[in-house]
């Protein structure tokens, strides 16, 4: 937004014309108790050269994630080929919104078209939207969704799914009609354990595959539970480089997937901005938010691209809209499109083998450590948690000092009577000396 | 010129209405769907819903607009024409009989005599014309 300077004599003028004599009297409107009356708390003006002076002191306090790292937890550490910032930075892409005027930008259209139909590919699913904001609020989405289809208002969630996405989708609908239920992990497996809450009143069943221990759950049996009540199943998937390697969520049944798109080709980035992937089947399009591009002929056979059922959203029919989302991640969402395109297959399921094995690897020879152990038994793909001797904030804390490496996430943060556990995250961008050097360090945190 | 069957009521909405006994059939008329133009969806309730008179109970869409449906006499659900999710056509093509939306119990049948008459219904046509 361009900022339009006026004198006082301008304004006196502005004034005059809509009849008031005094800006103030254009509040009147808002009640006197809540009106600020006080000028803001900010510094005075300063001249350009202090501004930069200001805007470095301020840039050089962040730290870029040099350090060796193994934390996960919903945001991954992952390589980025240089042809993905190299192309959204082009113009065209760089510098556009989400399309308010759509058919004219065929190119923007296109790569929307290409991301869903990647997504499609990757959930097992058959209709995937433009992007959400990201896996927290695409999962927020997914519970006003079953609610919209089944009309039915009781949300199971497993507390195994990740914490923050569970506070996020209860902060989203906490005006609304859901009523969210957690259920709990079994503690020998880490899987989602006791589903006694699942009844005819359940909208959905909301799980996230990996979970936030970094087990694998059991889809389809979780699918078939939650369809035997006539629930809708929703995956949540924060690590999407698990895709190239897993059964796909919706080939086990899942009705809806969400998840967090970071791990193709962007930035930790301090936790934003990510992307949301929201995918369910065909029959549910019309209670699905968000944006939807697809193909589309001319009368001379030329294929273009369009915006689809826009009806859904919030500028057609803004009390009837399936959310009041209609915009998407779009230069996110193109970051992601070329890293996908550019790994092709292969390329992920290379990542993905690579990622598996080089955690393997490590979570193998933590569990050799005396008076360390893997306390949850359900199969991993690139996170485990490590049991420990004592506080892991602790073990973590050594490992930092000492080790100069992020060791991983203390799970008590989130969790009680989890004191001794920490969530490691091995990815492609460990090497085997960094991940020799965190075995070393967790040995050695014994005697600190 | 549209088609107003003699034996059916109407609403200013441009709903139709058959009464047998204490259920009523309902949709939109010939001139609605005209208005409209190519119906390619149609939102409907539920068997169960339970509707007060003018409440809207869907919408249809069409490829020109959406627009919603309203029920002209309250009552409850008793049964959803599905066979419109694959045909919505139907409302255009034969908007009195393969074009039905809904079936309703009327909570008070007597409701259905307030509405207007093939003859009134076709005034107000020519009068809002």
């Amino acid at each position: 937004m361009r900022y339009i300077p006026n004198s006082p004599e301008e304004r006196d003028e502005m004034l005059a014309v809509v009849g008031l004599s005094k800006a103030k009297e254009l509040f009147r409107s808002i009640p006197e108790d809540v009106q600020l009356n006080r000028a803001l708390k900010v510094t005075d003006p300063l001249a350009e050269s202090e501004v930069i002076a200001v805007m470095e002191a301020m840039s050089a306090k962040n730290t870029a994630a040099t350090k060796p790292s193994f934390l996960g937890a919903g945001v991954y550490s992952h390589f980025s080929p240089t042809i993905v910032d190299h192309l959204i930075q082009r113009s065209e892409f760089f510098t556009s919104y989400t399309p308010y005027q759509p058919e004219i930008s065929q190119g923007t259209l296109q790569y929307i078209f290409e991301f869903q139909t990647l997504v499609c590919q990757l959930t097992g699913l058959e209709v995937a939207n433009a992007s959400m904001y990201d896996g927290s609020t695409a999962m927020a989405e997914a519970y006003l969704m079953t609610q919209r289809v089944t009309r039915r208002d009781k949300i199971v969630v497993a507390t195994s799914v990740h914490p923050e996405y569970r506070e996020v989708a209860r902060t989203y609908t906490q005006h609304g009609t859901a009523e969210i239920v957690e259920i709990g992990f079994d503690e020998n497996t880490g899987r989602v354990g006791d589903l006694s809450a699942l009844d005819d009143k359940t909208a959905a069943l909301v799980v996230q595959s990996p979970n936030f221990f970094g087990c694998v759950e059991d889809l389809k049996a979780l699918a078939d539970a939650a369809h035997a009540v006539g629930a809708l199943f929703v995956v949540v998937v924060t690590e999407a480089i698990s895709f190239g390697l897993l059964k796909s969520p919706g080939s086990c049944g899942a009705d809806i997937v969400v998840g967090e798109g970071q791990s193709f080709g962007i930035p930790m980035g301090f936790g934003g901005p990510h992307l949301g992937l929201f995918a369910t089947q065909e029959k549910f399009v019309r209670q699905m938010p968000g944006r939807l591009c697809g193909v589309a002929y001319d009368k001379n056979g030329n294929r273009g691209f369009v915006l689809t059922l826009s009806t859904r959203e919030q500028h057609i029919r803004r009390e009837k809209a399936t959310s009041n989302i209609c915009t998407n991640q779009g230069l996110i969402a193109l970051a992601a499109t070329i890293y996908m395109e550019t790994m092709g297959k292969k390329g992920l399921q290379e990542v993905a083998t690579q990622n598996i094995q080089k955690a393997a690897y490590a979570a193998k020879q933590i569990a050799a450590l005396e008076g360390f152990s893997i306390p949850f038994s359900a199969p991993t793909f690139n996170e485990f948690v490590v049991r420990g001797p004592r506080p892991a904030a602790e073990v973590l804390e050594t490992l930092r000092t000492k080790n100069e490496l992020i060791g991983g996430l203390a799970l008590s943060k989130y969790y009680n009577g989890h004191e001794n556990d920490f969530l490691v995250c091995v990815t492609e961008t460990n090497s085997k000396a960094q991940i020799d050097n965190l075995i070393d360090g967790i040995k050695v945190s014994m005697n600190a | 010129m549209s088609n107003i069957p003699e034996n059916l009521r109407y609403s200013k909405d441009h709903e139709w209405v058959a009464v047998v006994g204490d259920f009523a059939t309902i949709g939109i008329t010939d001139y609605a769907q005209h208005s409209l133009g190519d119906v390619v969806y149609i939102d409907m309730p539920r068997v169960g819903d339970k509707l007060s008179s003018h409440e809207a109970f869907g919408s249809v869409e069409s490829v020109k607009a959406v627009s919603e449906i309203f029920v002209p006499i309250a009552g409850e659900i008793s049964e959803v024409n599905d066979g419109l999710n694959d045909t919505p056509e139907a409302v255009n093509n034969d908007p009195y009989n393969a074009g039905w939306m809904i079936k309703i119990k009327m909570d008070n049948p007597l409701e259905a005599d307030a509405m207007l008459s093939a003859v009134e219904y076709e005034e107000y046509l020519e009068a809002s014309a």
